[in-house]
C-alpha cells in the first residue's frame, strides 16, 4: 500500500508540473508572435552558457534557506509566513554588522551571518508567542509583521547606514565582510554549501532527533501530542525560532554574497513567499528543498532569458508556479485515479487470498 | 405475517473499498420488503454501517447495483436518498442543540411565508402533527439541548418521517439508550411497521433482534451470510453466523487479588471546557490487581473524570493521588512517568497521528527513554527492532512498520495504541472505550491483555458503553450518573442488566440516599 501511495504522490507531482507548463505554453502561444522561440529559450536558455547556468545556482541559494526554514515551521503545522521578514531582517543585520562593527576579515562574515540568523529567529518567534499568549492566528499576525520588518529595515537604512550619494542604498559593504566568488566569472559563493548543509541538517533534525519527532507529532495531531505528554508550547517555540534562524541566515548570506554590493532592499524580495512553493514541492522535508529550489531557479532563469530575447514577459513563470501549487495542494486532484488504484490493489489482494 | 409482501428495495453484490484501501464490503446483498423490521446483524467492523452509507448516498459503491421499487437506481447523495424516500438516523445524532425540536424537524424543508420567511407557526403545527400521528409524546417547542437522549432519538426519527421516509435506517439505535428507553423505542418501531414502512435495524445485540425484527440479514467481515426469518433461527445460530465461531463471552478469569491502593480520588469535582460542572464530589480508590468498571450513559462525567486523572484537564477541585502522590501540579508527561497508561476514548482524535507510520506512533510516550534516544538523536535501529517486536506481540496486521497508521483497520489502529500504552509496563491503566467499533478478534485480544495486566498487579479503570465488556471484565462495577457513582457493586456476577439500567437512569441512586442519610 505504502509503495502505491508514494508512487501516486510522484505521479501527481509530475502531472501538476506538466499541466502547469502546458497552460503556460498555451498562454505563450496566445500572447506571443514567436511562441516556439520563446518556449525554446525558456527551456534551453539556462544551459546556453556558463553564466546562465551559474545564474540558476545563484538563484537556488536563498530559496534553499527560506525553503528549509519554512519546512521546519510548517512541519509543526504553524502557517508562519514571517520567513519573508526574517530573510529581510537577516540582510539588514548583516549589512549593519559589516558596516558598523569593523570586525576583521574572516570573523566579520561569520558574526554577521550568525546575528542575522538570530534576528530572523526572534522575528518569527513573535507570531508564535502571540499565538500562545493571545491565541491570535499565526497566519494573519506573521503576514502583517512582514511589513513591520520591511519598514523597520527602511528606517535603519535611511537613518543609520544610508550612502547620501546614492539615496536609497547603504554604503558599500567592506571587503572584509563579503563572501568570495567560488567560480570565475560567476557569482556562485560559499553560501551554496551553507544552504546545502542547512537542508541536510534540517532534515536530520526533523527525522532523526527527539525534538524533530516532537515537532512532527505536534504538527500531525496536536491533541495526540499533548495526550502523549509532549510540551506543545515548547515545540511551537522551538520550531518557529529554528525556522526563522535559517531564513535569517539566508538573508545574511544573500546580502554578503557577490550578488549585492550594498543593502538596497527597499521592498520585500519574495523569498519567503517562494519558500512556500519550495516547501510544497518538497512535501515539508528539507532534504528535498535543493531539488525544488533547483527546479524553481531553473524555471525563473529560463523565463528571464526568454524575457530578454523574446516578446514574452517574466510574469508567465508566476502563472506556472501558481498552477503547480494549486494542483499539488488540491487534495482531490486525481483522487479518482488514486481510488481506482487502491481499489484495484485491494481486489487483487482479495483474489490472492482466494476469498 | 403474510408471505407475499412486496419487495421495496434490493442491494445486489455491493462492493465498497475506502480510499485508505480498506475493503469494507466485499459482496453484500440485501433485500427489503414493505412493512417489515429488517435486522442488519453483524459484529463491529462487519460492514453494516458502510452498507448503509452506500444506501443513503454518502459513499458510492465500487461494484453492485441498487434496485428501488423494481427499477435500478443510483443514489448520489443523502438529499437524493431522502427524495427517494430513504431516511437515516445516525448513531451520533445530527441535531442542532440550540434549536427547538420543531426547528430541527423542519430544517432544510421549512414551510415558508412570503417566500423568504419561515412560517414558524406552521412549522410547530406540522411537527406536532407528525409527532401525534406516530404517538411520539414530545414537546416540539423544547430546545434539543434540554431533552434527554431517548427523546433526541425520537426527534431524529420524526425528522426522517417528516421528509417522507418509507425506508428508515436506524444505526445502532439502542447503543445510547437505557433498557427502559429501548423498550419504548420498540413499541414505536412496531407502529411504523404496521403503517407499512420498512425499518432497517442495525445492531449486534441478538436479544433485541429476536424481540422486534421480522427478518435478519447477517453480515460477517464484509459479506452477507444470508437472510433469515427471525423466528426460524436460534440466537445461537445467529451468533455462529455472525462471528464464525462460538462466542467467548465469559473469560475464565482468576478471582482478583487486590493489593495496595494505586489510585485514589478524593472529593473530586471536575468541569468541562465550558466550565459546566460534570463530576460532583466523587471519591473512590482502585487497587493494584483489580479492574474497576465504570458504566453509565455517555455524558455523565466519565470524560471529565478521565481527563482529570490523566492530566489532560486541570479544571477540577479535590485530590487525585497516584501511588500516594498528588498529581495536580504534574504535567501529562510527569503523570505518564509515574507509570500511568491511557487508552483514549477517540482513537483518531487523540490516540494516534494517522498520517505518520506505525513506528512513529508506537513511541510517542517513551521516545525520551534512554533505550530509544541519546542526548539528541533517536536510536533508530533500536526503535525499529522494538517496533517489529511490538507489531508481532500485539498481532498488528500490516505490511511493515513504515505503513501509515491511517491505512490500517480500526482494530489494528487500536492494537497499535494498546501496544504503545502497555509497552511501558504501566502500573495504572485508564482504558476508555478500549474496544469500541473494532472487530471481534481485536476486541478479545485487548480484553485478554487487560486481564493479563490486572493479574500482574496493575490497577485498571475501564470505562465502557459495552455492558458485555463491563460485566465480563470488571472486578468491581460502578455506575456513573450525573457526576457521581449512583451505584457500586462488588459482586458483579449478580447484577442484572435491568438493575444496571435503573442505576444508569438514576431511578435507583445509592449515592443520593447515602448523601441524604448524612
Amino acid at each position: 500500500m505504502k509503495s502505491s501511495v508514494k508512487r501516486f504522490e510522484i505521479v501527481r507531482m509530475f502531472f501538476a508540473i506538466v499541466i502547469a507548463l502546458l497552460v503556460s505554453f498555451g498562454i505563450i502561444f496566445l500572447v506571443s508572435d514567436q511562441p516556439l522561440t520563446a518556449i525554446y529559450t525558456l527551456i534551453t536558455g539556462p544551459f546556453k552558457s556558463k553564466r546562465n547556468f551559474a545564474n540558476v545556482i545563484e538563484a537556488m541559494i536563498p530559496l534553499m534557506f527560506t525553503g528549509t526554514g519554512v519546512c521546519i515551521m510548517f512541519s509543526a503545522n504553524q502557517i508562519n509566513l514571517a520567513g519573508e521578514g526574517a530573510f529581510h531582517l537577516g540582510g539588514l543585520v548583516a549589512a549593519v554588522v559589516a558596516l558598523k562593527f569593523g570586525l576583521p576579515a574572516g570573523v566579520s562574515p561569520v558574526v554577521a551571518i550568525l546575528l542575522s540568523g538570530l534576528a530572523g529567529a526572534v522575528f518569527t518567534a513573535i507570531p508564535a508567542i502571540l499565538k500562545i499568549k493571545t491565541n491570535s492566528s499565526v497566519l494573519v499576525s506573521s503576514l502583517m509583521l512582514n511589513y513591520i520588518a520591511l519598514w523597520f529595515a527602511m528606517f535603519i537604512l535611511m537613518h543609520y547606514i544610508c550612502d547620501p550619494s546614492i539615496g536609497s542604498a547603504s554604503y558599500v559593504i567592506p571587503e572584509e565582510s563579503t563572501l568570495p566568488t567560488l567560480v570565475e566569472r560567476t557569482r556562485i559563493h560559499p553560501g551554496l554549501f551553507i544552504a546545502l548543509a542547512a537542508a541536510l541538517l534540517g532534515s536530520v533534525f526533523l527525522y532523526k532527533t527527539k525534538t524533530g519527532y516532537e515537532l512532527r507529532l505536534t504538527g500531525q495531531n496536536e491533541r495526540f501530542a499533548r495526550y502523549s505528554g509532549i510540551n506543545i508550547v515548547k515545540v511551537i517555540c522551538v520550531s518557529q525560532l529554528l525556522g526563522g534562524f535559517i531564513a535569517g541566515i539566508g538573508g545574511g548570506v544573500e546580502l554578503l554574497s557577490p550578488i549585492y554590493t550594498r543593502f538596497s532592499w527597499t521592498s520585500l524580495l519574495g523569498y519567503g513567499w517562494d519558500a512556500i512553493i519550495i516547501c510544497t514541492l518538497a512535501k515539508n522535508n528539507p532534504l528535498y528543498t535543493p531539488l525544488a529550489a533547483l527546479f524553481l531557479a531553473y524555471l525563473r532563469t529560463g523565463a528571464s532569458i526568454m524575457a530578454r530575447y523574446t516578446d514574452v514577459t517574466l510574469e508567465i513563470v508566476q502563472i506556472t508556479q501558481g498552477i503547480i501549487i494549486l494542483l499539488v495542494v488540491a487534495e482531490q486532484f486525481l483522487s479518482g485515479y488514486k481510488h481506482k488504484m487502491i481499489a484495484k490493489e485491494a481486489m487483487e489482494s482479495l483474489k490472492e487470498k482466494g476469498v | 405475517m403474510e408471505l407475499a409482501k412486496e419487495t421495496v428495495l434490493e442491494m445486489q453484490h455491493i462492493m465498497k473499498i475506502y480510499s485508505n484501501g480498506v475493503v469494507a464490503n466485499k459482496d453484500v446483498s440485501l433485500e427489503l420488503k414493505k412493512g417489515e423490521i429488517h435486522a442488519l446483524l453483524g459484529e463491529n467492523g462487519a460492514g453494516k454501517s458502510t452498507l448503509m452509507k452506500v444506501l443513503f448516498g454518502i459513499e458510492p459503491p465500487d461494484q453492485g447495483k441498487i434496485i428501488l421499487n423494481g427499477s435500478e437506481t443510483a443514489i448520489r447523495s443523502p438529499q437524493d436518498a431522502i427524495s427517494k424516500g430513504i431516511g437515516m438516523v445516525h448513531q451520533h445524532f445530527m441535531l442542532l442543540p440550540s434549536l427547538t425540536v420543531a426547528e430541527n424537524i423542519i430544517l432544510g424543508v421549512e414551510p415558508r411565508k412570503k417566500k423568504f420567511f419561515i412560517d414558524m407557526k406552521q412549522a410547530v403545527k406540522a411537527a406536532s402533527e407528525i409527532a401525534e400521528k406516530y404517538n411520539f409524546d414530545i414537546d416540539v417547542t423544547a430546545k434539543v439541548e434540554e431533552i434527554p437522549v431517548g427523546i433526541k432519538q425520537k426527534v431524529e426519527i420524526l425528522k426522517a418521517l417528516y421528509r417522507g421516509a418509507d425506508i428508515l435506517i436506524l444505526d445502532e439505535p439502542t447503543a445510547v439508550l437505557t433498557p427502559q428507553e429501548t423498550e419504548e423505542l420498540f413499541v414505536q418501531l412496531e407502529k411504523l411497521r404496521d403503517d407499512g414502512r420498512t425499518v432497517i435495524f442495525i445492531s449486534h445485540k441478538l436479544d433485541e433482534i429476536k424481540r422486534i425484527c421480522d427478518r435478519a440479514t447477517i453480515m460477517r467481515s464484509g459479506k452477507s451470510m444470508g437472510t433469515y426469518n427471525v423466528d426460524e433461527i436460534s440466537t445461537n445460530d445467529m451468533s455462529k453466523l455472525m462471528v464464525g465461531r462460538e462466542v467467548v463471552l465469559e473469560f475464565d478469569k482468576e478471582p482478583a487479588k487486590p493489593r495496595e491502593v494505586l489510585l485514589e480520588v478524593r472529593n473530586l469535582s471536575a468541569y468541562n471546557t465550558q466550565g459546566v460542572q460534570k463530576v460532583n464530589g466523587l471519591s473512590f480508590e482502585v487497587r493494584g490487581g483489580e479492574i474497576l468498571g465504570i458504566a453509565g450513559v455517555e455524558g455523565n462525567g466519565q470524560s471529565e473524570l478521565i481527563d482529570a486523572i490523566t492530566g489532560l484537564s486541570r479544571k477540577y477541585t479535590g485530590e487525585i493521588l497516584l501511588k500516594g502522590e498528588d498529581i495536580r501540579k504534574e504535567s501529562i508527561k510527569g503523570i505518564r512517568e509515574k507509570k500511568l497508561a491511557h487508552i483514549p476514548e477517540d482513537r483518531m482524535a487523540s490516540g494516534c497521528a494517522s498520517h505518520l507510520n506505525i513506528q512513529e506512533n508506537l513511541f510517542s510516550n517513551q521516545y525520551t527513554d534512554d533505550a530509544y534516544s541519546g542526548k539528541l538523536l533517536l536510536r533508530t535501529k533500536t526503535i525499529q527492532k522494538r517496533s517489529d517486536e511490538l507489531i508481532k506481540e500485539y498481532l498488528v496486521k500490516c505490511k511493515s512498520q513504515k505503513q501509515e497508521v491511517g491505512m490500517l483497520s480500526g482494530g489494528n489502529i487500536q492494537k497499535v495504541i494498546v501496544a504503545r500504552e502497555f509497552s511501558t509496563g504501566p502500573d495504572v491503566i485508564i482504558a476508555n472505550q478500549p474496544t469500541r467499533g473494532i472487530d471481534v478478534g481485536a476486541t478479545e485480544f485487548i480484553r485478554r491483555k487487560l486481564l493479563e495486566f490486572r493479574d500482574a498487579g496493575c490497577a485498571v479503570i475501564l470505562v465502557s458503553a459495552d455492558l458485555n465488556e463491563i460485566f465480563s471484565l470488571s472486578d468491581r462495577l460502578a455506575v456513573m450518573y450525573k457526576g457521581n457513582f449512583s451505584g457500586v457493586f462488588t459482586d458483579v456476577a449478580h447484577v442484572t442488566e435491568e438493575e444496571l439500567g435503573q442505576y444508569m437512569l438514576g431511578i435507583k441512586n445509592d449515592h443520593r440516599k447515602a448523601g441524604a442519610a448524612k
